[in-house]
Order: structure tokens, then C-alpha cells, then sequence
């Protein structure tokens, strides 16, 4: 039961990053119908920031978590820039093209942010500076920490405000409308490149969020480590039905407990013939399995429609 | 009536012979003048021809089928792993039954391995294809990669209870291939002229390399690849025209995973050693970007797209000792060689965006729109 409680703690964490992650995939995805493959090392490059500001400022004296927020809004600006540029430069020309060719500069630009990151920061893991207090919470067994508790927390309240920006605000109504349909959405007076922007703007921002966190809960930073978040978190928009955002909620967390039971339970199943270390192919397995049952995904399908 | 159709195909007037004749010579004596330069150059094209071996089965599924597959690296493992588990010691030396049944060590001819390696892979294909029938574009791209994922951390994990891959440390010691007793791994003297093992294996790669540009074309001018074409463009449109789209579908994986398959049997006795770092996400993309950079269904594209993005970061990464000299060693070579082949990525798709050789007579090469669902 103990495993049970920390298992599904520790899925919780992990799915929450998995579902900032995701929706950032699926709200271009809804928009423009791009897998956005450079979206992981957008996260790579916030995780790295927040690393480089807060070493260097860590011998500044200032109390950890205003050296945490600081190193987020450094975060933040620089990702928001650089996905900016990203659709600008490398999607945007390719609009009308076919649709293979935005999906092969994405994962160029992917390619290119791991190199430059490689080049800039140096290959090995770099140890990410503990900001909070490590000491655990115990919860009938399990143990949680202060970084786990604030991961799940601001998770929750950054869902709510991106639901209350998609649902009642103008530019939420304007993105819907360019999901729905661009043209049409032109002809009232939205700018499709303007809310395109927006998008990706928005989704720089919940990746490097959630770059920080993933940093700061497992503790180090490296050039490659956008790649399984990415990819997790892409399984998770696709699993929860691509486009739309409370599939990707859902996808996301759904997805961290699979992978948090599945590892805690599967060596127990198999009685040690398979271990922790498949951990990795339960996303897959199960994205497989409900893909094939549900084509479109747990909650159907785009933005427009449910948000 | 045949006839009729032919006529477009007229027999090929004397300058195409010629340029044939000439292309074909060229071919043949590439090797022996880039062993002059050193083998490593050699070592570069065989690698660009398994790549063109690749990119053209992608493409029978991409190109041609217009099934976004990015797990394509999966067959090539399969083809890798097959060839290393029963030509090298791996077996013998783990499990002491199977070094019972073979006393002199597990030597599989290749003849055996190639056409068993291609069928495995086929079958690993359609079972890959089978459940994925329904799904469209996206969706499909993502359960092909993380089928692609599974593999690999199997090739990694698959050491306890039972050794069988060796987990990350790979499989060595492979056996090199030999035909008609002409052990590849050897050095020849033929008139002369003396023949390094890369150039051994160069013109077995390139006798593969037309063999399957071959049958590429007859299946994209066949029955076959004109219905793949048409579920490329509309599947409810093919699907409705009588064309039965789920059984070509899984066709078209099966065809581009023995091509893998080939290449991968190719690649374990070319390297002497597989490792599951060969087989990752990395190079599924890769060849997706050869396929697409090159033009999608497009015989000479695709071919073109392999061996751009395979061997020309290789050149210029000889070319560009002193840029490494200059950043104080931050640029290595397999640095610039990924950052090479992003940009080519990038720039490429952003000048031509349907590839730089693309198919002639489609206007659209794939679909230009997803299916959006109401």
C-alpha cells in the first residue's frame, strides 16, 4: 500500500509535467497541424537558463525560492523569444507547403537546439542547485517534498488560468477561431498570425515551467534531456486526443500514473523477469492499446470543440 | 492494349543510353579512386549507400503509401540484431546448448541470413502495420516512433534473465561476409589493382543499391504502387474506386521494412558490431528527412536526399579541421556533422519545400491538408 501511495505521488509529479508539456503540442497542433517535434528542447533550453542563472546567482545571498522564481521569469522570456523566432523563421514561410515539409524543419530545429546546447553548455549533467527545502512530508508512508508539493500546485493553478484565458478572454476566443477555421476567422478581424504567435508564445512558456520543474525535481540538467519529456508528453497530447486541451490534462496525468505504477508493480508482475528499466515502453504500449481502440484519442477531437 | 501504355515508356534514345553507360562506369570505378585518398573516404560511400537503401524503403511506405512512419529505424535493428545473433559468438558463448549444437561457433552463410533477416523484418511490419490500420497521419506517426522506442529498449534490456543482446555494450566480433568464397574482409589483388575490404563491400551496396531502385520502379509504375498512390491522395476516394486499402496499407509497410531488414543485415557485417546507440530516435528522423529533403516518391530524389545528408557532413567534417582548431575543440567533428545536418534540414525545406528533386508529374506529392474531421 505504501508503494502504492508513493507511486501514485510520484505519478502525479511526472504527469503534471507531462501535461504543461503537452499542451503546448496540442494548442498548435489545434491551430496550424504541426507536431511541433523542437517542443522538448524548447523545455531542454528553459531547464538550462533557469540552471545558468540561479549558479549564477547562488552566491548572491538571496533566499532559494526568490533564486527559483527569478531563474523561472529568465526562463520563461528567453523560451518565449526563442519559440517565437523558431515559428517565425522555420515554420511560418512553410504554411501552405506540403505538410511533411514544416515537420522536417521542426525536427531540424530540434536537431539544432540540442547541438547548440551541446556547444554552448558542454555535454556532461550539471547538477541543478537545490533552491527549497528537501526536508520530505509524510503521508501514511510515502514521502513527498516541498519542490513535488509546489510542482503539483502550480501545475494545478496554471491549468486553471489557461482554461480561463482559452474560455473567456478575447484572444482565447480569436485562438479558438483560428483553430476552427483561419480564413473565416481572418474575415472577423483576427489576425491568424498574431494569435499563431500567441500560441507559441504561451507554449514556451508552460515548456520552460515545466523545464524547471523536471530540473528541479530530478536534480540535474543536460543538452539531451528535452528528448523523453518531449516525447512523453507528445504520447501524452495524442493519447488524450490531439487539440484538444483537457485531453492533454488528461493524457499527461493518466500518463505519469501509468508509468509510476507500471515501473513500481511491473518487477512485482513478472515475477523479476522485467524491471524498472522498461519503465519507458508502458506509455508506448498503452498509447498503442487505446489508439487502437479509440482512434482519436480519449476525449475526441480539437480545441474549438470542447474548450 | 498493353501496347498503348507502353508507348509513353518508348525504348530510351541514344543520349540516355550514353549518360546511362557513363553513370554506370562511373559507379563502378568511384571506389577505386577514393581509395587512393584512403579508405575512410570509401567507408563514407558505403555508409551513404546503405542510407540510399533505407531512404528508399521509407519511402515505399512514405512516398509512395503516404503512411508517416517514424519507427522505420525498428527494421533496420531487426535486420542488425539477426545477423549478429547467429554470426558471432554472442549465443554460443551464453548459452551453452546452442554451443552444444554448434562445436566450430555459429557461422549463418549469408545467403541464409539476407532473405530470413528480409522476411523477419516484413513479418515484424505487418505486425506493426496491423494494428495501426486505422489511425491517421499523426497518430500513426507517433505509435510507429514508439514502436520504434519499444525495440530499442528491448536491444538495451534484453540481457537479464537471459543474455541475449548484450544490453548496451552491443554484440561484436560479427562475422564479415563472404560470397563464393570471396571473403569481403580481406584484401584482393585483382590485375594490379589492390582491393581494400571497404571496396569490397561497396560493390556488393551498390549491386543491392540497383536492385532495389529496380524494383522501386517497377512498383511505383505497377498496379501496386499506382493504388498506393491513389490511397496517398484519398483513401476514401481509393477505398471507394475498389482498391483494398487495408491490405495495401500493410503491403506497403511490409515491402519498406524487408528493405530495412536488408540493410540492417548489410550494416552488422559492415560494422562488425551493432549496438542498440545505432537504432535511435535520431536515425529514423534522419532517413524521414532524406526521404522528404530529397522528394517524396521520387525515385532520384530520395536517392539524391540519402546521399546528401549521409555523406556530405561526413566530407566537410574532413574539410573542417581548422574550424575545430579555431573554437578550441568545442566543435568536434560529430558536433559540426549534426549541426551540418540540422541546418541542411532546415534551409533545404525552407528554399524547396516539396524536396529537392521532386516527383514531376503530382502536383501534390502528399497530402497537403490533413483530413480535418468535422
Amino acid at each position: 500500500m505504501d508503494t502504492f501511495i508513493q507511486q501514485l505521488i510520484n505519478g502525479l509529479v511526472l504527469g503534471s509535467v507531462y501535461a504543461l508539456v503537452a499542451l503546448g503540442y496540442t494548442m498548435v497542433y489545434g491551430i496550424i497541424n504541426l507536431i511541433n517535434f523542437a517542443h522538448g528542447e524548447v523545455l531542454m533550453v528553459g531547464a538550462m537558463t533557469s540552471w545558468t542563472v540561479a549558479t549564477v546567482l547562488a552566491d548572491s545571498g538571496l533566499p532559494g525560492w526568490l533564486l527559483m522564481l527569478i531563474s523561472l521569469v529568465a526562463a520563461i522570456v528567453v523560451c518565449a523569444v526563442l519559440n517565437f523566432v523558431i515559428e517565425k523563421i522555420a515554420y511560418r514561410p512553410l504554411r501552405n507547403a506540403p505538410r511533411l515539409a514544416p515537420l522536417i524543419t521542426a525536427m531540424g530545429v530540434s536537431l539544432l537546439l540540442q547541438t547548440l546546447a551541446l556547444i554552448i553548455w558542454k555535454p556532461n549533467p550539471k547538477p541543478y542547485p537545490i533552491l527549497l527545502p528537501v526536508e520530505p512530508f509524510h503521508i501514511g508512508g510515502a514521502v513527498i517534498n516541498t519542490t513535488q508539493i509546489l510542482i503539483l500546485v502550480v501545475t494545478a493553478l496554471t491549468l486553471a488560468g489557461l482554461m480561463f484565458l482559452i474560455n473567456r478572454t478575447n484572444l482565447g476566443r480569436a485562438m479558438r477561431a483560428t483553430a476552427e477555421n483561419p480564413r473565416v476567422a481572418e474575415l472577423m478581424g483576427v489576425k491568424p498570425d498574431v494569435i499563431i504567435s500567441a500560441t507559441f508564445v504561451i507554449g514556451a512558456a508552460l515548456a520552460a515551467l515545466a523545464g524547471v520543474m523536471y530540473a528541479a525535481n530530478y536534480g540535474s540538467v543536460q543538452h539531451s534531456m528535452g528528448f523523453l519529456p518531449g516525447l512523453k508528453a507528445f504520447t501524452a497530447a495524442v493519447f488524450g486526443g490531439i487539440g484538444n486541451l483537457a485531453g492533454a490534462m488528461l493524457g499527461g496525468v493518466l500518463l505519469g500514473l501509468i508509468e509510476a505504477l507500471g515501473a513500481g508493480y511491473i518487477g512485482v508482475l513478472t515475477g523479476g523477469v522485467l524491471g524498472s528499466q522498461y519503465q519507458d515502453i508502458f506509455a508506448f504500449i498503452v498509447l498503442i492499446a487505446v489508439l487502437t481502440l479509440r482512434p482519436q484519442g480519449l476525449l475526441g477531437e480539437r480545441v474549438a470543440d470542447r474548450a | 492494349m498493353h501496347e498503348d501504355i507502353r508507348v509513353k515508356n518508348s525504348p530510351p534514345s541514344r543520349a540516355k543510353l550514353g549518360v546511362f553507360l557513363l553513370a554506370a562506369i562511373g559507379l563502378l570505378i568511384l571506389p577505386l579512386i577514393a581509395q587512393q585518398f584512403g579508405n575512410a573516404w570509401v567507408r563514407i560511400i558505403d555508409t551513404a549507400l546503405l542510407y540510399v537503401l533505407l531512404a528508399l524503403g521509407l519511402n515505399i511506405v512514405v512516398g509512395y503509401a503516404g503512411l508517416l512512419d517514424l519507427g522505420y529505424v525498428a527494421f533496420y535493428a531487426v535486420g542488425a540484431y539477426l545477423f549478429a545473433l547467429v554470426a558471432s559468438p554472442q549465443l554460443t558463448d551464453n548459452f551453452p546448448a546452442i554451443a552444444a549444437m554448434f562445436p566450430d561457433g555459429l557461422h549463418a552463410p549469408i545467403w541464409v541470413v539476407l532473405p530470413v533477416g528480409a522476411a523477419l523484418a516484413g513479418v515484424v511490419g505487418l505486425l506493426l502495420g496491423a494494428p495501426t490500420l486505422k489511425l491517421r497521419g499523426d497518430y500513426l506517426a507517433i505509435v510507429t516512433l514508439g514502436f520504434g522506442e519499444i525495440i530499442r529498449v528491448f536491444l538495451t534490456n534484453l540481457e537479464q534473465p537471459y543474455n541475449i543482446t548484450n544490453g548496451p555494450r552491443g554484440i561484436g566480433q560479427i562475422d564479415s561476409l563472404s560470397l563464393f568464397g570471396w571473403d569481403m574482409a580481406k584484401k584482393w589483388d585483382l590485375f594490379g589493382l589492390s582491393i581494400p575490404s571497404v571496396t569490397n563491400y561497396y560493390y556488393l551496396f551498390l549491386a543491392l543499391v540497383v536492385l532495389g531502385v529496380v524494383i522501386c520502379y517497377r512498383l511505383e509504375r505497377s498496379r501496386i504502387g499506382r493504388a498506393w498512390m491513389a490511397i496517398r491522395e484519398d483513401e476514401v476516394a481509393a477505398k471507394a474506386m475498389g482498391i483494398n486499402t487495408r491490405n495495401l496499407k500493410l503491403l506497403a509497410f511490409g515491402m519498406g521494412a524487408t528493405f530495412g531488414g536488408v540493410a540492417g543485415v548489410l550494416f552488422a557485417s559492415f560494422q562488425g558490431f551493432v549496438s542498440p546507440e545505432s537504432f535511435s530516435l535520431h536515425e529514423s528522423v534522419l532517413i524521414v528527412a532524406m526521404v522528404v529533403l530529397g522528394g517524396l516518391g521520387h525515385i532520384p530524389g530520395v536517392v539524391i536526399g540519402a546521399l546528401l545528408l549521409a555523406a556530405l557532413p561526413e566530407v566537410l567534417r574532413y574539410v573542417a579541421g581548422p574550424l575545430q582548431a579555431m573554437t578550441g575543440g568545442r566543435l568536434d567533428a560529430s558536433i559540426l556533422r549534426q549541426l551540418l545536418i540540422a541546418l541542411a534540414m532546415i534551409g533545404i525545406m525552407l528554399a524547396r519545400p516539396r524536396g529537392l528533386w521532386p516527383a514531376p508529374e503530382h502536383g501534390r506529392s502528399a497530402p497537403s491538408q490533413a483530413p480535418r474531421s468535422p
